[in-house]
């Protein structure tokens, strides 16, 4: 079963993971900001991930972190 | 079992780019080659100023904080007296194509066996979005309000290219952050610019376009699209110089 | 131990050579192209680096990066070189790497000419570039000084993180003389380094860094470095005291100058004229209290400070004095060197003065 974890507190809510991601996996939250005032990337649809790193690729702060 | 986590050449100090800005991304690709390189013991690398200035902060080695430009003289003077280390140099275009153009011309023909990464995001970021040497031909920048006119401003230059009417460098790519197959490929390129240092083969050049959301006045994932779509115009992607494949 | 004739220049460089150096980097510019010319055919002999630099910019950096690695090494240049050497200067003394500057003065401002001058005392001494700090400045009078001040560089260097400067002028540089070498000295004598950037190899990493954005963090970073030059004014002041215990006039040089200004006080005493000098040997710290100790003399009627410039030392003797007695001044500038005669008689005009305004 696949799945990433963001770190949230490195989030910066930039989109580019959700951007990358080919499943629709991982969405910016409209509520849930973190102590930096970020809204934060969140896995909205975490059924469909299939680990295949393109989030993680793509994420400029290292912040999430995909397992297979 | 995980297949993507932060690499241990890296720090756990959070990265303090803007929000989408690609400079983490190739942070993290530089770091990632060494430790797969098994490298990290023997690195020593040079931060610039600019928006990099505090790499040394990033990266898990020795670090040498450079003046503006000056990285690769200092680069040169570590390198020339350690031959066994890797020496990687990180610089933005700022630092390396314009107070530094002579330091970045003279290590390139000395053939200083070092790696230069070369951040091109085609503004000055740090200093809050004055022209750069890399301004593309009609963008705006603080400095050049209404964009860059060639008239006024001349025209940006591409680094990768001049470097290669030199003799001495042995590896030249450009490459962009745009989308998961360039970073890929920016990965590939810095690993093995990385790997012929090691081998004690010549300089190395990695130009790697990167985008400056905040400056550009552009959403993260718009950014994205200029850099593809537009920055790669001005600044083509590819093999400069290998001369592991014969390419001079 | 036998000795034998070298040039100034040559002289610096077995000082450094035999004391360690195995880095140096360099950019013609005259009058010391002898220096960069003997270490690019001495250092690959002895398993050292030379590189020449793209300038003087890029000499100084690669400077940087040898000596933060932990290697000994050095540069060279003169006044508008060194002018543009600041930046760097400026941004290893906050990084507190130890290495050696040699500046062979020519006579300035701006392009200047080739000929000896002493122009540069208020940039080698006051710090030169931004910031607050300081250089261990070393002023060598011969050529037996220019390697044995070359020598001591290095050791007050590494001892105090500080870069230290030889502020020499051409004619030391121009000068022949008989040399006593002092041996060369093991590598493995030399303290190691344990905040060098040298590729650390299991240890703990090790960051050299001039960029502390944090005011309550760049503060403390700064009184430091004050605490360490406070240290060095201690430990390091030194000067050559002639004929001063029962001078009248003291004059005082440094460099080649303090040689004419030798044989002055030898023709002043001649002609009846009660006369001394004082050479400083470190130009910063400043030996203040040697000149303290000649202005407490009731027989000290007044200083005469001689220099290639115009007037620039003076403002520290006058420092060090403190008012006690008159400080006059005589300088030749442009590259003219002045005449033993000419000192004589600026000496006596000086203690005539002294008089008159008692």
């Amino acid at each position: 079963m696949a799945g990433i974890t963001v770190d949230e507190k490195i989030c910066k809510g930039c989109g580019l993971c959700a951007n990358a991601c080919p499943k629709k996996v991982i969405s910016i939250s409209e509520h849930r900001m973190n102590q930096n005032g970020y809204f934060i990337a969140e896995a909205v649809n975490p059924q469909n991930c299939i680990g295949c790193a393109f989030c993680a690729i793509m994420c400029p702060d290292c912040a999430i972190v995909v397992e297979r | 079992m995980k297949v993507f986590q932060k690499t241990k050449m890296l720090t756990d100090a959070h990265l303090h780019y803007c929000p989408g800005c690609t400079h983490g991304i190739v942070h993290r690709l530089v770091a990632e080659s060494i430790e797969e390189l098994g490298l990290q013991e023997k690195s020593i690398g040079i931060a610039p100023v600019g928006c990099a200035v505090f790499a040394y902060d990033y990266f898990n080695c020795d670090m040498q904080e450079a003046a503006h430009g000056r990285a690769p003289a200092v680069a040169t003077g570590i390198k020339r007296c350690l031959p066994d280390r890797l020496v990687f140099v990180y610089q933005g275009d700022g630092d390396l194509a314009s107070i530094g153009m002579a330091e970045t011309v003279h290590a390139a023909a000395r053939g200083e066996k070092i790696t230069i990464i070369f951040i091109n995001n085609s503004i000055y970021g740090m200093t809050g979005g004055q022209m750069a040497p890399t301004t593309l031909i009609g963008q705006k920048a603080t400095t050049c309000q209404n964009g860059r006119d060639p008239a006024v401003n001349g025209y940006p230059i591409r680094v990768c290219e001049l470097l290669a009417t030199l003799d001495a460098p042995y590896y030249i790519e450009r490459v962009s952050t745009h989308d998961v197959k360039h970073v890929l490929a920016a990965k590939k390129a810095i690993k093995k610019a990385l790997q012929f240092q090691a081998e004690g083969r010549g300089y190395t050049f990695v130009e790697v376009l990167v985008s400056c959301p905040t400056n550009w006045h552009m959403r993260p994932v718009d950014a994205l699209r200029f850099m593809g779509e537009e920055c790669t115009k001005t600044f083509p992607l590819g093999v400069f110089r290998d001369k592991s494949e014969g390419k001079q | 131990m036998s000795k034998i004739l070298l040039h100034g220049t040559e002289a610096i460089c077995e000082g450094a050579i035999r004391n360690g150096c195995r880095a140096f980097f360099g950019y013609p510019i005259t009058p010391q192209n002898e220096v960069p010319e003997y270490m690019s055919v001495k250092m690959p002999q002895i398993g050292g680096v030379f590189v020449q630099a793209e300038s003087e910019v890029a000499a100084i950096n690669m400077v940087y990066g040898a000596a933060g690695a932990g290697i000994r090494a050095m540069t060279s240049s003169s006044s508008p070189g060194v002018s543009l050497k600041q930046e760097g200067i400026s941004y290893i003394a906050c990084a507190r790497i130890p290495c050696v500057i040699v500046n062979i003065m020519r006579a300035g401002p701006g392009l200047g000419g080739i000929q000896p001058a002493q122009g540069d005392y208020f940039q080698a001494t006051k710090g030169g570039g931004h910031g607050d700090y300081h250089l261990i400045v070393l002023a060598p009078s011969s050529v037996q000084e220019a390697c044995d001040y070359t020598y001591r560089a290095f050791d007050l260097a590494d001892r105090y993180r500080v870069p230290a400067m030889i502020l020499a002028d051409g004619m030391i540089g121009q000068l022949m003389e008989p040399v006593e070498l002092p041996p060369m000295r093991d590598l493995k004598e030399i303290p190691e380094k344990d905040w060098a950037t040298s590729g650390h190899y299991g240890a703990a990493r090790r960051v050299l860094n001039s960029l502390i954005i944090q005011p309550d963090e760049l503060e403390p970073h700064v009184n430091e470095m004050q605490r360490t030059y406070e240290e060095i004014y201690r430990n390091e002041r030194r000067a050559v005291e002639y004929c001063t215990e029962d001078a009248e006039i003291v004059l005082t040089a440094y460099g080649t100058v303090a040689r004419i200004v030798k044989s002055a006080v030898n023709e002043l005493r001649k002609q009846g004229v009660k006369a001394g000098c004082v050479r400083p040997i470190t130009l910063y710290p400043f030996p203040d209290d040697t000149y303290a100790a000649c202005a407490a003399r009731p027989n000290t009627k007044a200083f005469l400070s001689v220099e290639l410039s115009l007037g620039q030392m003076v403002e520290d003797v006058k420092l060090a004095v403190n008012g006690k007695k008159p400080v006059y001044f005589y300088g030749r500038t442009g590259g003219n060197v002045p005449e033993e005669s000419e000192i004589v008689a600026a000496a006596k005009k000086a203690l005539a003065q002294a008089e008159a305004e008692k």
